[in-house]
């Protein structure tokens, strides 16, 4: 009876997530920090997979950190968005994959907004006709990158070739995973999982060998804020919260933290630096700092990709005491090459280098 | 004196983020904004709700609407289904309008956002651009940033980036007639007329403050002091 009752608590938090053709939107921050993640997702995606997944050329940004930087009105953001959505009727896609939290945490409260307030919704496409004589129709089906990784787990547990063990104690790697404010506090029915128990990253962790860390400030802030980065003086703020994260997740010496939102893996990432570098704080164990990746190079890593080629070595804080204990030999020659192999030069004062 | 509750009341997001609110104070618990500021985002809505007309004014005016982060973690945590940071982002949206933003020194940082947020926009289509990220305004970047600033083609190339080139892919640059459909969606609906105002009441407040200010850029007094200054006077 318990376990029935379980289930059905379990089941409310439950998203349906399309199998196949994909209209790809991508992210402002992820293609400019973590481009080798999302040519990860959609190589995996296409070749592996051999699903479809498309790009329209003229995407352009959700305006979501200008909505809310609180610099671009609401009425832009929906039509803006309204605008993708007709390039993805046009272009026959009724699947709508997005690689970041923030532009998901937009979508979601705009069709959120259309179902509640439907006016907006007829305002909308008034608006979009006449910018841009377009048409469009609300997606069928919407889902982060995430979720459809998370669809597809257990492919990529079938061809593992590093599982998250330590090879030096066989024991599973400590995973803090940080799913990112946007993506299920505002509206946990979108979310695998909702706010409550979000699933979408602690069940990849668990399917590829990790142990997921639960720690008191598991579900705090990464600290952006939004304006209280953009803006230099505010981003004490930022620092801040950031800190207040990884002193409450220190106690358990995590192996790795594991990111859903390209912009909580800057800042977990870079943070990290700059509370080392004011203050000489670090948080991982024996003194190190903790590898922040995103899920489209852990997956990359399990599956034995490249760590070069995933861009690892383009993080303030260097994985290479993670690889080690997956046991992925790393070629430190190719570290620092061009796509032709050529040597660049190598940079200095990295962390955990 | 206009009637602020009810030009807020024009707004959606002020009609879905504020029904009743009760007073608990769970808003201002689990707010990462009021750990680190002098900030109550309950004492902000319980003002909004009464419908004071002098105080909302003063709130407008205010340091305190500018402190939130927009995580919107209050809005899963709230008994009562409101969201305080609608309501703040309402005050905020209104405050622009009225002018009224550049009476305190985090509102007036509503100029720097829009001279480089706003800006990368209509520049390269997207919020934020890797190029246009420098290492000298974000330190905190580390080495590794400068590294991959200088050696941008190289390091985009390899993870599959499509630096200056069109068609698909991470990178690429948005074709001319995106960008002009974006403009034009700007100016239908009223997105343009948004940065007008920022950008009109910052020019009066630059004159006031005695500061130089250009017609665009990052290069001028103006933009220095609402980028930087902080008074140290907003914390608890």
């Amino acid at each position: 009876m318990v376990n029935e009752g379980k289930k059905r608590v379990w089941s409310e938090y439950q998203k349906e997530i399309a199998d196949d053709h994909f209209f790809y939107v991508r992210s402002c921050i992820r293609q400019s920090f973590y481009p080798g993640s999302e040519q990860f997702f959609l190589n995996f995606l296409r070749n592996d997979l051999g699903k479809d997944v498309y790009e329209n050329p003229s995407h352009t940004t959700c305006t979501g950190i200008g909505y809310h930087g609180d610099i671009v009105p609401f009425s832009t953001t929906q039509t803006v968005v309204a605008r993708h959505f007709a390039l993805m009727k046009e272009s026959g896609y009724k699947n709508i994959a997005i690689s970041c939290v923030t532009s998901f945490g937009i979508y979601t409260e705009i069709l959120e907004t259309w179902k509640h307030f439907p006016a907006e919704l007829e305002k909308t496409r008034e608006y979009l006709f006449k910018a841009t004589g377009r048409e469009f129709d609300i997606p069928e089906n919407m889902a982060h990158t995430s979720d459809i990784i998370y669809k597809f787990r257990n492919e990529i547990t079938a061809k593992i070739k590093y599982p998250l063990i330590n090879r030096l104690t066989g024991k599973p790697l400590k995973v803090v995973e940080h799913i990112g404010c946007h993506y299920a506090k505002m509206f946990p029915k979108h979310g695998v999982g909702g706010a409550e128990f979000p699933r979408v990253l602690s069940g990849m962790a668990e399917a590829w060998g990790g142990e997921v860390v639960d720690y008191p400030e598991r579900r705090h802030c990464c600290g952006f804020g939004f304006r209280q980065y953009l803006v230099q003086a505010n981003r004490g703020y930022s620092l801040s919260n950031t800190v207040k994260k990884f002193e409450s997740m220190k106690p358990y010496e995590p192996d790795l933290v594991l990111t859903n939102c390209p912009g909580c893996n800057m800042f977990m990432d870079k943070w990290q630096y700059t509370a080392k570098e004011m203050e000489g704080m670090t948080f991982g164990s024996n003194g190190q700092s903790i590898p922040v990746l995103t899920y489209e190079e852990l997956a990359g890593l399990v599956l034995g990709y490249n760590p070069w080629d995933l861009g690892l070595q383009y993080h303030m804080v260097q994985s290479e005491p993670l690889l080690r204990k997956m046991g992925i030999e790393v070629d430190s020659g190719d570290k620092y090459r061009t796509r032709d192999g050529r040597q660049m030069p190598i940079p200095k004062n990295l962390i955990n280098a | 004196m206009e009637n602020y509750h009810e030009l807020l009341k024009q707004d959606v997001r002020f009609e879905e983020g504020l029904n009743a609110c009760m007073n608990c104070g769970v808003c201002t618990a689990i707010c990462p904004a009021a750990e680190f500021y002098d900030y109550d985002p309950r004492k902000i809505v319980d003002l909004v709700q009464s419908g004071d007309n002098a105080e909302i004014e003063k709130l407008l005016k205010s340091e305190t609407i500018w402190y939130c982060g927009e995580c919107m973690s209050c809005k899963t945590r709230c008994p009562r289904g409101n969201t305080p940071a609608l309501v703040i982002m309402a005050l905020r949206t209104l405050s622009q309008k009225l002018g009224f933003f550049t009476e305190s020194e985090k509102g007036r940082q509503q100029f720097a956002i829009k001279r480089t947020v706003g800006e990368n926009i209509f520049k390269y289509g997207y919020c934020v651009a890797a190029y246009a990220v420098s290492p000298e305004l974000h330190p905190e970047q580390g080495p590794v940033w400068k590294y991959v600033i200088e050696n941008s083609h190289e390091v985009f190339e390899r993870l599959g980036g499509k630096i200056d080139e069109y068609g698909a892919g991470p990178l690429r640059k948005i074709p001319e007639d995106a960008k002009e459909e974006l403009k034009k969606i700007f100016e239908v609906t009223g997105g343009m007329e948004m940065f007008d105002m920022i950008e009109e009441h910052s020019k009066k407040k630059a004159a006031e403050m005695g500061l130089q200010i250009d017609d665009e850029g990052i290069d001028n007094e103006y933009f220095i002091e609402v980028y930087t200054a902080n008074n140290g006077k907003h914390t608890t």
